[in-house]
């Protein structure tokens, strides 16, 4: 799921060839575990066949076929209509809420109000555990609570993520030139 | 908490039943020399509500609370109270307006080290002009709201850290306010201790139809209020339901089934 919207993200910066799609992905979202070549081929494909990603047939000095990837219209819009809402608050989501900080960075939106709708899906998911703990039983209480830790930790993490903001802006900028 | 306590002293003090609200604020402004720590912030808070508000430090989010309590008169803007308009008030009638309709819990409860917990709750009404037996009174009956039957003799010294802030805030309901403001209310305490802290709020906003402001910046106290506001560079935002944000149907799958 992320591969498919990281990989719009990504052709909504320009368009690209699939080799150099993989390294960007690499690079900037995912870099402690980098991506199959045939998971981002086989994701191109779907994108293709949905509509998302249009293929531009082009010749490299005659011989072998280069196929350049652009993200269409309707592809800006799934981009966008994933980014505005927020995740399902659950916990272990770092790798979601990562991509879409970087993606926002990249495609110009506001940081501050993905953070803020976020937040607010904890917010509200947390009042509903809150009023779970206080149950008289405890194994209610304590799974409760269990969630109710991780949700803050992820709320702790967007916090400090909103804070550095800008440095992770300057980074994706470096490697836009690069 | 039981409805085992009554509201006594709140009836015939609001003189409507209009929908507005119990305090208002709007176009707030305050600044510290160059630092603009409020710029036109809006909040509305009604009776019987807990609201928390967050923010980064340094976001102006304590600015509005001692605004909206009166501890500060803000450069712009107007806040009113049940109705009248309170942020051209001269210091003694804030002052007033503090004490008698207002009631504030800090990080650190700020108990008076020499007096018992009794004695420390008992001091606003003293203050207010009580005799000390009925102000003793209503000090072990606000004390044992809060699980702290038994404790009144002791000193916030020989009390745990979630003690000494339990006491606090009976201390802050004593009065009988209307609103409660609070700041980092279980900033120094464990969790269990804080929880503790928070249910009595929930109990001031539920059993006794206070409104209470907590500024916090942990989402677990802010976990138990209503609503959440959130205070960033001077401004207030009110987040809206986030499924009402995303609006596309694709995103309805919000339910909680699993």
């Amino acid at each position: 799921m992320t591969v498919r919207l990281g990989l719009l993200g990504l052709l909504r910066d320009g368009p690209a060839h699939g080799y150099q799609l993989k390294r960007r992905y690499d690079d900037l979202l995912d870099p402690d575990r980098p991506v199959q070549p045939a998971q981002i081929y086989s994701t191109l494909t779907r994108l293709q066949r949905d509509g998302f990603v249009s293929v531009v047939e082009g010749e490299h000095d005659g011989s072998p076929v280069k196929r350049t990837y652009h993200v269409t219209d309707s592809g800006v819009q799934e981009l966008d209509r994933w980014l505005a809402e927020p995740v399902e608050p659950e916990p272990h989501l770092h790798t979601v809420l990562y991509v879409k900080v970087v993606l926002a960075l990249m495609t110009g939106r506001s940081v501050d109000d993905l953070l803020d709708v976020q937040r607010e899906a904890h917010l509200v998911r947390m009042r509903e555990l809150t009023g779970l703990r206080q149950s008289r039983d405890p194994a209610v209480s304590l799974l409760a609570d269990y969630a109710l830790f991780h949700l803050e930790s992820d709320l702790r993490w967007l916090d400090l993520t909103a804070t550095r903001v800008e440095e992770l802006a300057a980074r994706i900028a470096r490697h836009s030139q690069s | 908490m039981t409805s085992t306590v009554s509201a006594a002293g709140h009836t015939g003090r609001r003189n409507d039943s209009a929908p507005a609200p119990l305090l208002g604020a709007t176009g707030l402004s305050k600044a510290f020399g160059e630092t603009h720590a409020l710029r036109s912030a809006d909040i509305s808070l009604d009776a019987g509500e807990l609201v928390a508000v967050m923010g980064p430090s340094g976001s102006g989010k304590s600015t509005l609370l001692h605004c909206l309590a009166g501890i500060f008169r803000p450069d712009t803007g107007q806040i009113t109270y049940a109705g009248r308009r309170i942020d051209g008030l001269s210091d003694d009638a804030r002052s007033l307006l503090r004490r008698t309709e207002f009631g504030f819990v800090f990080q650190f409860g700020q108990l008076v080290p020499e007096l018992s917990a009794a004695e420390n709750v008992s001091l606003p009404l003293l203050l207010g002009g009580h005799k000390r037996r009925a102000a003793l009174a209503a000090a072990n009956r606000w004390l044992s709201r809060f699980d702290l039957d038994g404790m009144g003799d002791r000193r916030p010294g020989e009390l745990s850290g979630g003690q000494a802030q339990r006491v606090a805030v009976a201390r802050a309901m004593v009065t009988e306010p209307r609103v409660i403001f609070t700041d980092e209310p279980t900033g120094s305490l464990d969790t269990a201790a804080g929880t503790a802290v928070l249910e009595a709020f929930t109990s001031a906003a539920r059993t006794h139809h206070v409104a209470v402001v907590i500024v916090t910046h942990e989402a677990r106290v802010a976990a138990y209020a209503d609503r959440t506001v959130i205070v960033r560079d001077g401004h207030v935002k009110s987040p809206a339901a986030p499924t009402a944000t995303s609006g596309s149907d694709e995103s309805s799958r919000q339910g909680r089934t699993r």
